[in-house]
């Protein structure tokens, strides 16, 4: 009986097994693996042999020759072909006149073999025939007359290409990379701090039954629901320092002089009671358009767990006459701590992992590179996959350790 | 009945509310204003708080005086129409550099003044001006602060949306010559008005994406719920071994993250001829919502009884007309909420539809909307495109905000 319960639940969980391994879990050890092969974009699509054929002198009368060439190369620069075959079919009415001995000839068929053919290889072979009068009856395509075709097998660069640490040393030694990674634990823990301040903020002003409240909460949730490239593009289009609305405004109100290149300008100078500070511009923008999109989610969670908060407790600090500051400060936030904690760890974890934000505001461009984006531009930038799977692995393997202290926290909080 | 004694105290208290609430809604008005019509010049501060401190005083004072919150409210009203009308005399006499005064001066006058006195009316609410305490002070401290929180909330939410919605009716030409300008005239020719609409569905092939869209996220939805359904009724009510480390397990899977997919699922997908096809795409997104479909039906399951499945059981139901007949419709609400979650995920997914699709032919809305992010193509057409991504998913969360705010809380949706 249990047998038979256990086989049925395995039959029942297979399409989502499945699924979920052939695209998730095959893909990251596919990574790792790639991430020790030299491998360029350009690999993925199998080197062939190609052949031209060209008649370099044509016969005019019976009796004149022809002369033609076959020139063979690789596709690919780097890899080996193996078992490359020329054929050619030789159209009755000519008549060979000297042949090397690489060829062989049989019942008109004209063939010859290579075991390897060396990447970036290019050769020419020439033939030479006496045409005959056949050869003027019948109607011969006079620009390939032996319509010569080539076969030929590679290996899969995936597979066979040796194994190297090149690829990271490579990622780790770029002048990016420290940059990046600065930006992959600054951009999450900012974006991350400042979407639940904003959320706590919002929960508290819609904690309280008011009319329009309602409609208001649905409306806080618009940024997180919308698509990312929608939201994105109006952001680049009101923020654009030439034709964007916001330093329009700006300028008209005079709070600016000029108007102020929010995503494209990596460091401006802030001044504040006469000092000047350097500000990272483009990165703060970006953590500010994260904290604007993602505040919805903390704001619900925040929001549901004040609802959840025992009426009493403030009962009985208004008895003490504590004001509401007081009250927000021992009585909410205490309350709330444990939900704060879970929500910083899913949403650092959630942003470090982003790609589409930052490469959709600003390419990476200004001092916004993360992480996500240097795979990208290693892989598809620079068309270097195995450099991208490598930046990958990295990535994976920090998001490894924070994944262990959040279920690490998990546990402790059901533990309560 | 105590005797009220008019506190200059309490006066100076409303005087002050007055004037931050006064530039508050000046401040609304003037943005407003400037983003729905041509240049305005921003008022100067000095009479806002002049205004404000009169509105303030005179509330404070008829709160004193007299006891009906309603006829304190109507004199408010009135003090405000009367403030509203002296700026509009000073504004024609030019001691303020106002220009001519228009119809919107009037109507702004004659609206902001008011307002403003029924906000601090409002914020007056069960605070005896004649003996105000340290508590009081806090409340109106709060009540300032809640207002102020509101406004600046609503403003960045709705800006982008708005902006996104005006642009996308405005040439090019028009928005250039003053972008603070955000105004659409709505009485002029459909054909014209909605000229940035037509162009990106008809010449830029949008009714197609749409359409590829729709294809592309229902598909996803049933590819997801189906496995996740019959997966998650495995986990909760058949006994196996490794039962509770497959649970954690998919929570995990969860976690992965995208870009570590990319290059392995590009590259291999490349070679098996899958990559830029609809069925990848679909067999991609089901791979990643599946994970937290099934855990999230999984909650979901617990909690339901697993008596009534029994009983069916015993009457002769076979497990798959158990779950067809029983589970299903019992965790239908669960069932809907994941699916418009799925739904809504492949709708907004940009990476791998940026990654894998070459051929206009099977584009996804996202994937369009790349096309149209071009130095040759009107940034109004761009807009119009994020209008026409953006709406469908507005409008089924505004449909089923319910349902989706209590799944969205239940099983925490990646974003």
């Amino acid at each position: 009986m249990a047998a038979q319960e256990a086989r049925l639940a395995i039959w029942m969980l297979l399409p989502a097994l499945l699924i979920v391994a052939s695209v998730i879990l095959f893909p990251v050890v596919t990574n790792f693996w790639i991430s020790f092969k030299s491998i360029g974009l350009g690999d993925l699509r199998p080197p062939v042999a190609v052949i031209r054929e060209r008649v370099v002198q044509a016969p005019i009368k019976i009796g004149d020759e022809l002369v033609i060439t076959y020139q063979v190369r690789n596709s690919s620069r780097e890899r080996d072909l193996s078992d490359v075959v020329i054929t050619a079919k030789i159209p009755e009415g000519l008549q060979i006149v000297a042949l090397d001995d690489i060829w062989t000839l049989e019942d008109r068929l004209l063939q010859t073999k290579f075991k390897r053919w060396e990447g970036g290889l290019s050769q020419t072979f020439e033939l030479r025939f006496i045409a005959e009068s056949k050869y003027f009856d019948k109607g011969i395509d006079s620009r390939t007359p032996t319509s010569a075709s080539i076969a030929s097998s590679s290996r899969n660069a995936l597979i066979y290409s040796p194994f190297t640490l090149d690829n990271f040393r490579k990622v780790v030694q770029s002048r990016n990379f420290s940059r990046s990674l600065v930006n992959s634990f600054v951009y999450p823990f900012m974006g991350a701090l400042l979407s639940i301040i904003m959320g706590i903020m919002a929960a508290l002003l819609l904690n309280k039954k008011f009319r329009g409240q309602g409609f208001l909460r649905g409306l806080f949730l618009f940024p997180y629901v919308s698509p990312i490239i929608a939201a994105t593009f109006v952001w680049v289009f009101f923020l654009d320092p030439f034709s964007g609305t916001v330093n329009a405004l700006l300028v008209n109100t005079g709070l600016i002089k000029a108007p102020i290149p929010f995503l494209n300008a990596r460091m401006t100078e802030l001044s504040i009671l006469g000092l000047s500070i350097p500000f990272p511009l483009a990165l703060s923008m970006v953590i500010f358009f994260d904290a604007w999109r993602y505040f919805p989610f903390a704001f619900l969670f925040i929001l549901s767990r004040l609802q959840a908060i025992p009426v009493h407790l403030y009962e009985s600090a208004d008895v003490d006459g504590a004001g509401y500051f007081k009250k927000f400060w021992y009585i909410t936030l205490p309350q709330i701590t444990s939900v704060l904690g879970t929500i910083f760890l899913l949403r650092f974890m959630w942003t470090f992992n982003k790609f589409d934000d930052v490469f959709l505001l600003t390419g990476g461009a200004a001092g916004t590179k993360t992480l996500p984006v240097e795979v990208y531009d290693n892989a598809f930038g620079r068309g270097d996959i195995g450099a991208g799977a490598a930046t990958a692995v990295l990535l994976f393997l920090m998001l490894g350790v924070f994944m262990l202290i959040y279920f690490r926290l998990l546990k402790e909080v059901d533990n309560d | 009945m105590t005797e009220r004694k008019i506190s200059s105290q309490g006066i100076a208290v409303a005087a002050v509310l007055g004037i931050f609430y006064t530039i508050l809604a000046v401040f609304t008005w003037y943005l407003s204003s400037s983003l729905l019509s041509k240049n305005n010049s921003f008022p100067s501060l000095l009479p806002m708080i002049v205004s404000g401190i009169f509105i303030g005083a005179f509330a404070g004072y008829c709160k004193n005086r007299f006891l009906d919150e309603n006829r304190v409210k109507l004199y408010t009203v009135a003090i405000g129409l009367l403030i509203g009308f002296i700026w509009l005399l000073l504004y024609s006499f030019k001691p303020l550099g106002g220009e001519s005064i228009t119809a919107k001066d009037i109507l702004g006058a004659m609206i902001v003044f008011p307002i403003a006195g029924l906000f601090i009316m409002n914020s007056l609410k069960d605070i005896p001006l004649w003996s105000i305490s340290k508590g009081h002070v806090e409340l109106m401290t709060i009540r300032i602060l809640k207002a102020f929180g509101i406004f600046m909330f609503t403003l960045i939410v709705v800006f982008p949306f708005f902006f996104m919605l005006a642009t996308s009716l405005k040439p090019r030409a028009e928005y250039l010559m003053d972008p603070s300008n955000l105004s659409v005239n709505l009485f002029q020719h459909p054909a014209k008005l909605f000229n940035g609409y037509t162009e990106v569905l008809i010449r830029f092939g949008f009714l197609r994406f749409i359409m590829n869209s729709v294809i592309v996220s229902v598909l996803t939805v049933i590819i997801t719920l189906i496995p996740s359904i019959l997966g998650a009724y495995a986990v909760t009510r058949l006994h196996f071994p490794g039962r509770n480390l497959l649970s954690r397990l998919i929570l995990l899977i969860y976690m992965f993250p995208a870009i570590v997919l990319v290059i392995p699922l590009y590259s291999v997908f490349t070679q098996l001829g899958l990559r830029d096809t609809r069925h990848g795409l679909l067999l991609v997104y089901a791979a990643m919502t599946i994970p937290v479909a099934l855990y999230t039906l999984r909650s979901y399951f617990l909690t339901l009884p697993a008596d009534l499945e029994e009983a069916g059981l015993i009457d002769g139901l076979s497990r798959l007309g158990v779950i067809i007949r029983i589970t299903i419709p019992l965790a239908m609400p669960a069932i809907a909420a994941i699916g418009l979650f799925v739904f809504m995920i492949a709708w907004n997914e940009f990476l791998f539809a940026y990654m894998f699709l070459d051929t206009p032919a099977i584009f996804t809305l996202a994937r369009g909307m790349v096309m149209l992010d071009d130095q040759e193509v009107p940034r109004q057409f761009l807009m119009s495109g994020a209008v026409i991504i953006t709406v469908p998913i507005m409008v089924l969360f505004v449909k089923f905000q319910k349902l989706l705010v209590g799944g969205l809380t239940a099983g925490g949706v990646k974003g």
